[in-house]
C-alpha cells in the first residue's frame, strides 16, 4: 500500500500543525523499519540530515511563515544520485564506502523546496538493467507481489513509493529506468526532455541518454516534483534554458479534442496477453474522455534496441572508465599501475557491468566504429525523425509501457539478450529526446499494475502531464 | 560467429579488465548473441543520414555552452582525498611507474 500523504496533504497537516515534519519523518523511519528488511528499497538512510531538515521545516511553520511547495514531504533518492554527507554506492561494490562531497542539484532544489530526504535507494548497478537484479547490495522485491522484481534500474526508488515508504522519490532513465519501474509498481513515473532536469552530481552512466526524474502516488505530485527540480543550472551545461511552465496550473485543462497517436508498430508481436488487454481499455477511456485518437506510424520502432544497446554500451565503456581504485573506490593493490587498475576493475563491477564494458570497448574499438557506433548514431536520427514527424500530427503519443508485467525474480536472468528486449517500448523515446511518463492503466487479474506509456514532444512535458492526469481521474488506474 | 575469445581478450586489455576464465567464455557467448541481434540494423539504408550526434536542437543550446571564466572558490580538495583509497595529501599514491 502507498501511502496516504500527498504533497499537498503534508503541507496543509503541517500549517493546521495536525502533526510535525519531526513526527511525519520519525513515523516514515518507523515503516521502513518495519518493511524495508523484506524490500531492500532503501540501501541507506540519512536520518541525521533528514531529521535536520524537518526541523528546519518545523521552524518555519512556527515562525508562521508561508511554507516552500515541498515542505517536510519525505522523499528518497536513487543511489546513482549524489548526496552530501550520504554514502553513495550505485549498486556496485567498486563504490560501496564513497561518500560524495557535493549535493547533485536536483536533491539540492528537493531540500530547498523543504523535502526531507530519507535515504538513498537501490537500483541495478551503474543503474544498468531492468529488473534490479543487478545490485551488488541484493534485489529489490516488488510490493505489490513480493516473488516478483520491482523492475530497474531504479527499482528502489519505484517500489519506496509504492510501498509508503516515501511520498516521493527521484529515479534516473537511460532506456526506460524509470517508467518501467513505475509501470511494475502501479505507479506514475516520470522522465523529462533531455536537458530539462540537471545531472550534475549524477553519476554518469550513458550521458547522451541518462536523465533524472520523479516518481509519486499521483500525477499531480509528479508535476510537484518536476516543476522543482527542472531548469537551467550552470553547473551542467546540457541543462535548458527553456523556461519550466507551472506544469500543476496546467494540469485541470480539459483533454478533450487532445490529439493521441497511436503507433502501430507498438503493438507487434511479442506483448503479453493480460497488458495489451488493459492498454486497449486504456485507449478505449481515452476516447471516452474525449481525446481524438489516430492511428500513426513510426517505422522505425524496431530498431531501437539495436541502436540503443551500441550506443548506451558505448557511453557506459567510457564513462565508466574512471573508476580505476586511484581517487575513489575500491582498490586491489598490486606492484605495477596497470595491473592495479585491471584487478580492481574486474573485482569491482559486477558481471552486467563488465559485460557492457566489453561490449562497448568492442563497438568503438579500431575496425568497428563505423560498422557499429556510427551505425548506431545515424539509426539514432531515424528515430528522433519517427518522433518529430509524429508530431507534427499529434499532441502526445500513447503506447504500453513494457511489454510484460512484473516478472518472478531469477526468471530473466539467464540471457541478458532477453532482458534488453524487455525495454522496447521505452528506449525509443531515450533515444530521442522526448518526455515519457508511465502512468497506472489497471491491474491483471487485480494483481499486477499495467503501466500505458504517454510521450510528447521536446520540452512538451505539461500536455503529458495534463493527460496524464486526466486518465488517472477517470479511473485509468483500476480498468 | 561475430565475436571470438581473443576479440574479447583485446578488448578486456583495452578496458583495464581482469576476466575470469569462465567469463570470458560466457560474455563471448552472450556479446556474439547481442552482435547477432544488432546485426539486424543492416537493413535500414543509411548511407545519406548524419548521425545524431547531438540531442537537444540548436536553439536549445544557444547558450549552453559558453559561459564567462570567472574563478569561483572551491573548497572541497581535502573531502575529495578522504575518499581516495591511498591519499598522501595533497597528492593520490600508485604503484611506482617510473624505475630509476
Amino acid at each position: 500500500m502507498s501511502s496516504e500523504w500527498t504533497i499537498d496533504g503534508v503541507r496543509e497537516a503541517l500549517a493546521a500543525k495536525k502533526l510535525s515534519a519531526r513526527e511525519l519523518t520519525a513515523d516514515f523511519y518507523k515503516r521502513i523499519g518495519e518493511r524495508n528488511p523484506e524490500l531492500n528499497a532503501y540501501l541507506t538512510l540519512s536520518e541525521e540530515r533528514a531529521y535536520a531538515q524537518a526541523d528546519r521545516v518545523d521552524a518555519l511553520v512556527a515562525s508562521g511563515k508561508p511554507l516552500p511547495e515541498l515542505a517536510g514531504v519525505p522523499v528518497a533518492i536513487k543511489d546513482v544520485i549524489s548526496t552530501r554527507g550520504v554514502r553513495t554506492t550505485c549498486g556496485s561494490k567498486i563504490l560501496e564506502h564513497y561518500v560524495p562531497p557535493y549535493d547533485a542539484t536536483a536533491v539540492e532544489r528537493l531540500e530547498a523546496a523543504g523535502a526531507v530526504i530519507l535515504g538513498k535507494t537501490n537500483c541495478d548497478e551503474f543503474a544498468m538493467g531492468s529488473s534490479n537484479e543487478n545490485s551488488a547490495y541484493g534485489p529489490v522485491r516488488n510490493p505489490e507481489a513480493t516473488d516478483r522484481v520491482p523492475g530497474g534500474s531504479s527499482g528502489g526508488s519505484a517500489a519506496a513509493v509504492a510501498a509508503g515508504l516515501a511520498v516521493a522519490s527521484l529515479g534516473t532513465d537511460t532506456g526506460g529506468s524509470i517508467r518501467q519501474p513505475g509501470s511494475f509498481c502501479g505507479i506514475p513515473a516520470m522522465m523529462g526532455s533531455y536537458g530539462r532536469v540537471s545531472r550534475y552530481g549524477l553519476i554518469a552512466f550513458a550521458s547522451s541518454l541518462d536523465r533524472i526524474g520523479p516518481f509519486a502516488t499521483n500525477a499531480r505530485d509528479v508535476a510537484a516534483i518536476l516543476k522543482v527540480i527542472a531548469g537551467r543550472d550552470s553547473n551542467d551545461s546540457t541543462s535548458t534554458t527553456a523556461p519550466v511552465p507551472d506544469y500543476l496550473a496546467a494540469m485541470d485543462r480539459p483533454v478533450k479534442g487532445l490529439r493521441v497517436g497511436i503507433p502501430e508498430e507498438y503493438f507487434a508481436g511479442g506483448m503479453d496477453d493480460g497488458v495489451r488487454k488493459k492498454i486497449e481499455a486504456g485507449i478505449e477511456l481515452l476516447k471516452k474522455m474525449g481525446c481524438q485518437l489516430h492511428e500513426i506510424h513510426m517505422a522505425h520502432t524496431g530498431y531501437a534496441i539495436a541502436a540503443y544497446y551500441i550506443i548506451a554500451t558505448a557511453e557506459a565503456s567510457s564513462n565508466l572508465a574512471r573508476y580505476d581504485g586511484v581517487r575513489y573506490g575500491l582498490r586491489v593493490d598490486d606492484d605495477s599501475l596497470l595491473a592495479m587498475y585491471r584487478k580492481t576493475r574486474g573485482a569491482g563491477f559486477g558481471a552486467e557491468v563488465k559485460r557492457r564494458i566489453v561490449l562497448g570497448t568492442y563497438v568503438l574499438s579500431a575496425g568497428y566504429y563505423d560498422a557499429y557506433y556510427l551505425k548506431g548514431q545515424k539509426v539514432r536520427a531515424l528515430i528522433a525523425q519517427d518522433f518529430r514527424d509524429a508530431f507534427t500530427k499529434v499532441d502526445v503519443i500513447v503506447t504500453p509501457t513494457s511489454p510484460v508485467p512484473a516478472f518472478k525474480l531469477g526468471e530473466r536472468t539467464a540471457d541478458p539478450l532477453q532482458m534488453y528486449l524487455a525495454d522496447i517500448y521505452t528506449v525509443t523515446g531515450s533515444l530521442a529526446g522526448v518526455p515519457g511518463m508511465s502512468v497506472p492503466c489497471g491491474r491483471i487479474c487485480g494483481k499486477l499494475p499495467v503501466g500505458l506509456q504517454i510521450f510528447g514532444p521536446a520540452f512538451g512535458e505539461a500536455n503529458v502531464l495534463q493527460l496524464a492526469h486526466a486518465f488517472e481521474q477517470a479511473g485509468g488506474a483500476t480498468l | 560467429m561475430k565475436i571470438t575469445r581473443e576479440d574479447v581478450e583485446r578488448v578486456a586489455e583495452l578496458a583495464y579488465l581482469d576476466l575470469t576464465e569462465a567469463e570470458l567464455e560466457s560474455y563471448r557467448q552472450q556479446i556474439d548473441d547481442i552482435l547477432e541481434y544488432i546485426g539486424k540494423l543492416d537493413e535500414l539504408d543509411t548511407a545519406n543520414v548524419a548521425p545524431m550526434a547531438q540531442v537537444l536542437a540548436d536553439d536549445q543550446t544557444a547558450d549552453a555552452t559558453l559561459r564567462e571564466d570567472v574563478v569561483v572558490p572551491c573548497g572541497v580538495a581535502a573531502e575529495i582525498l578522504q575518499q581516495a583509497p591511498d591519499p598522501k595529501a595533497p597528492y593520490f599514491r600508485v604503484p611506482k611507474v617510473i624505475e630509476r
